[in-house]
């Protein structure tokens, strides 16, 4: 683990039976945690502000999410007379269908005992990433459109706007960290970090990262597709049931994934003290962490304009990312 | 408030201005009373508005009322301040009611009509729509001249004080099907 | 049922109800239906959009409907349409002896029951002609200063959970909850006490309640700086609120919006200074003014009248003088329990205030009041009977909506939204 990164093994294949139990236990551990996600975001926040939050179902309120998920999945499925039946169904689908494919690339570990710690190491890695998370935004504008609704529509378009004017800055505040890394590959991004972790040269591109994470999530402050006070509730407006349960879902596994990516693009990922088995524990402390903060941001600061996004993205996250791109650049050809 | 020479002043001064304007002045607990004749309403509030030396230009409160057994029956009230020298004027418009004498209780007979104060106080537009909305006193000249409190189909002049009441039926799950037409 | 003495046949009544019932179309007896619902500007542009916020909208602050034409994201037109909480409460007031009638006013606003009580109880105080004890002036002060305080921390909580600052709602309702824990210590209920009483107040404190008022006095200043310091610091909320909403002063007059609204544009008009319907002359306190009149203006002035309010409440609490807590005029006001058991005429006068109510002369006034959101002044017409012959409530928020119009215009949805918090409307008390 010294000097120069290993390059990418393409030459590693795995057994496709150990593919399919990877895919299962990833898929069975996430979900596992993400319903306890949803409890710790109403316990932090609680806390946050001064009172329990829930604590009535099971031990300190551990079981809230089964209850609400059973309190989802009883409700009527809901259709306003003026919705696309076909696309209206496939809106929630697709936002939660992205976010499970994003799951498939986060690194958990390097190679332990011939066994990948991660879903599959693509040689095009973050690429992958933008690619499957873009697909998300198709459902929140399908499902906002076909709502039939002009809260829902309102809701879509700013959403497709704040897509198109975030997902440019993420792109270029991750350039950085290609360049010193050299790969696109999330496996060998994280043993490049093995030195200095990347959030220390690319504090600017994780900054950005960050923000524009959050427009990405559609986090507080930017969560102006959801807008409760002046959409009501943005492209979900319309939806009942397990649908919007769905929406729910999808929220909470992007902020998993984006606080993965960011773990492992700028954090060191599942480098850490200790045999490399324990390379899950470390991403998982990592992500934790940055999940944390999307919590304690939500409850701290307040919501921005649309204008203001739009400025922010364009006129300030958009050349940060871009010098800092270019800087790196330089500065990698240099070395 | 202007004290009792000083309002009587001012009837002088603005019956000298508009003939006939100002019918009666009053002083009652603390509070100057100008009552006048509904048809020259806008030139009184125009004048106490403008004159110099009076300048109410605040309109605190537009109201109406229903004196049932008294005749002129409805009077709209201008409660009319100057902010500087912190004095109020009370203005009371009578009006007669153009149907008294026939059985009109749901108030489908003709409406008593003033003109409109909105071009002098804009802040009466609402105040005016809700005396509308209640007493069916209609203001010539207001821009928007709706219900604004009771239901845009609704019929009679609650505030009245011979509207009947008591008799709006409510309707339950269970007695829906008894309503005629309502669910159709 | 109906009313007996109205004697109206019943085929009348069968009409009136089946054209009404509560079909929102109603058919014309020429056979044309008629749509009364709000007629929006129609618009050739196909871009111009028309929505309907409210009435189920949560961040209407109650049941008000906007008709809002948009374009993209910008406000073309606006239209408040309001009723979907008519309670008829100044129609019922009229069926009720003028001392009853008190617990109907109080539930107009439901953020600020203490002013329309005292509204209302100074009116017929004035009109009967009786002067209140001192002890009572000062309880209905410091009553209504936390009544004041409390409804601003509603407005702030409710602000900054629209401006998606959602901590800050749970932080205001926390203190708030102390200043309800303090009116149901002295008046039994946390809302809609009933404390005003026509010539003082319902009930002496009790004791120990000047020690918790101190003690709210001496912890809530801090936590309005943490207030501050969680909102004036955030670059985003200065960026929400700054040079948003303006409008002029002399329009504002124009439309007769009191209350800290006309203050933040720089109008020093409150009432508690210029007019004398309680001893505020008694106190030392400042009135907050604004400079420009935008949303950040709004919500500094009444931040600082949260800290004035506290100020005159700790004077007032300090010197709270000894005495009476209502007048000792039988006529008017219930003889004190313990007498009815031995004295015949306080039984006597129980009985007849009790049942009948007492009569106040014909006559007519306004009074208004300084409350949270502008003035707010009570009209009553007495007919010489026990029961009022009309009473009228100008109700500040009901004012002030007039003027959502000329903020918001030319402006954008989000703004609408925090332009409406700021006004603080009320719709219980607009619609009454």
């Amino acid at each position: 683990m010294n000097g120069f990164p290993p390059i990418a093994d393409t030459a590693f294949a795995e057994a496709p039976w150990l593919l399919v139990v990877k895919s299962i236990v990833i898929f069975g551990v996430m979900f596992a945690i993400l319903p306890l996600l949803t409890v710790l975001e109403r316990k932090l926040l609680g806390r946050f502000q001064q009172r329990y939050g829930p604590n009535r179902v099971g031990p300190v309120g551990l079981l809230q999410p089964l209850a609400d998920v059973g309190k989802l999945l009883g409700k009527e499925h809901f259709r306003p007379d003026g919705a696309v039946p076909f696309l209206f169904a496939i809106g929630p689908l697709l936002v939660v269908l992205s976010g499970i494919l994003a799951i498939a690339i986060i690194p958990f570990g390097n190679v332990v005992d011939g066994v990948g710690l991660y879903g599959i190491d693509v040689s095009i890695g973050i690429l992958y990433f933008f690619a499957v998370g873009s697909i998300a935004f198709y459902g929140l504008l399908l499902a906002g459109w076909s709502s039939g609704s002009k809260y829902s529509f309102l809701g879509a378009m700013r959403a497709a706007a704040q897509l198109i004017s975030y997902e440019v800055a993420m792109g270029l505040s991750l350039l950085g960290v290609i360049f010193m890394a050299g790969s696109l590959s999330l496996v060998d991004i994280v043993e490049a970090q093995s030195g200095l972790w990347f959030i220390v040269p690319q504090i600017v591109g994780f900054l950005v990262f960050m923000l524009a994470g959050f427009a990405e999530t559609n986090r507080t402050p930017f969560d102006l597709p959801e807008a409760d006070a002046e959409l009501v509730a943005g492209y979900q407006t319309e939806y009942g049931g397990m649908r919007f349960g769905s929406f729910l879902l999808a929220e909470y596994i992007e902020i998993t994934v984006v606080s993965a990516i960011g773990a492992a693009m700028f954090l060191g990922g599942f480098l850490g003290p200790g045999p490399d088995w324990l390379g899950p524990l470390w991403m998982g402390i990592k992500t934790f962490v940055l999940i944390l903060m999307f919590i304690w941001i939500r409850a701290t600061i307040p919501r921005v304009r649309y204008d203001q996004l739009m400025s922010l993205g364009w006129k300030i996250l958009l050349p940060i990312a871009t010098l800092n791109a270019l800087v790196t650049a330089v500065v990698v050809t240099l070395t | 408030m202007p004290d009792a020479v000083g309002l009587e002043l001012i009837a002088k001064e603005i019956n000298a201005a508009h003939e006939g304007a100002v019918r009666e002045t009053g002083h009652e607990y603390g509070s100057a009373t100008l009552v006048i004749a509904a048809g020259k309403n806008l030139e009184v509030l125009r004048w106490l508005e403008e004159t110099p030396g009076q300048e109410y230009t605040f309109c605190s409160s537009v109201h109406g009322a229903d004196y049932l057994p008294a005749e002129p029956r409805f009077a709209v009230h201008y409660e009319l301040l100057n902010r500087d020298r912190v004095e109020r004027i009370h203005v009371k418009a009578l009006l007669g009611d153009p149907s008294a004498g026939t059985d009109d209780r749901w108030g489908e007979g003709p409406l008593p009509t003033l003109r409109s104060s909105v071009g002098i106080f804009p802040t009466a537009e609402f105040q005016e729509r809700e005396i509308y909305d209640f007493f069916g006193i209609v203001f010539d000249g207001h821009p928007d001249l709706r219900r604004i409190t009771m239901p845009e189909d609704y019929v009679g002049w609650p505030q009245r004080r011979d509207f009947p009441i008591g008799g709006e039926p409510v309707i339950f799950t269970n007695t829906e099907r008894e309503r005629a037409g309502w669910y159709e | 049922m109906l009313d007996p003495r109205t004697k109206l046949e019943e085929s009348k009544i069968a009409d009136q109800f089946a054209g009404r019932g509560l079909n929102p179309l109603i058919e014309d007896p020429d056979g044309a239906v008629v749509t009364p619902m709000v007629e929006s500007e129609t618009s050739t542009d196909e871009q111009v959009m028309t929505i309907n916020m409210g009435p189920h909208h949560p961040a209407t602050h109650g049941v008000l409907r906007l008709v809002v034409s948009l374009k993209g994201e910008y406000v073309l037109d606006l239209k408040p349409v309001m009723g979907y909480v008519h309670t008829g409460i100044e129609k019922s007031c009229e069926q009720k002896s003028f001392w009853k009638a008190i617990p109907f006013v109080e539930r107009m606003d439901y953020l600020s029951y203490f002013f329309q009580m005292q509204a209302y109880c100074g009116c017929v105080e004035r009109m009967i002609g009786m002067e209140i004890p001192k002890r009572a002036e000062y309880l209905r002060i410091i009553h209504m200063e936390l009544n004041r305080i409390h409804s601003h921390l509603v407005w702030l909580g409710t602000t900054a959970l629209d401006l998606g600052a959602m901590s800050m709602f749970w932080y205001c309702f926390n203190v708030r909850d102390r200043i309800l824990d303090l009116f149901e210590m002295s008046a039994g209920q946390r809302m809609h006490t009933r404390y005003f009483q026509v010539g003082g107040v319902a009930e002496d404190i009790p004791v120990g309640f000047t020690e918790k008022v101190k003690a709210f006095c001496r912890e809530t200043p801090e936590r309005v700086d943490q207030y501050e310091a969680l909102l004036d610091r955030n670059e985003i909320f200065l960026q929400r609120t700054r040079d948003v909403g303006i409008v002029s002063r002399e329009r504002l007059l124009e439309l007769g919006v009191t209350g800290p609204l006309l203050r933040a544009a720089g109008e020093p008009w409150d009432l508690r200074k210029v007019t004398d319907y309680l001893p505020y002359g008694d106190f030392d306190f400042s009135v907050p003014v604004g400079t420009v009149g935008d949303n950040y203006d709004r919500y500094r002035v009444r931040v600082a009248e949260i800290r004035e309010s506290i100020k005159i409440i700790e004077q007032a609490v300090e010197g709270l003088p000894e005495g009476p807590h209502i007048a000792d005029d039988r006529k008017y006001v219930l003889p004190p329990r313990d007498e009815l058991g031995t004295s015949m005429e306080s039984l006597i006068h129980h009985f007849k205030l009790v049942t009948e109510g007492f009569r106040v002369p014909p006559g007519e006034l306004y009074n208004p009041v300084e409350g949270p959101r502008g003035e707010t002044g009570c009209f009553i017409v007495a007919d010489g009977s026990a029961k009022p012959a009309r009473v009228h409530f100008r109700d500040s928020s009901f004012i002030n909506l007039q003027s959502l119009k000329d903020m918001c215009v030319g402006g954008l949805v989000a703004d609408l939204i925090v332009n409406l918090a700021m006004l603080d409307p009320i719709l219980g008390g607009i619609d009454r």
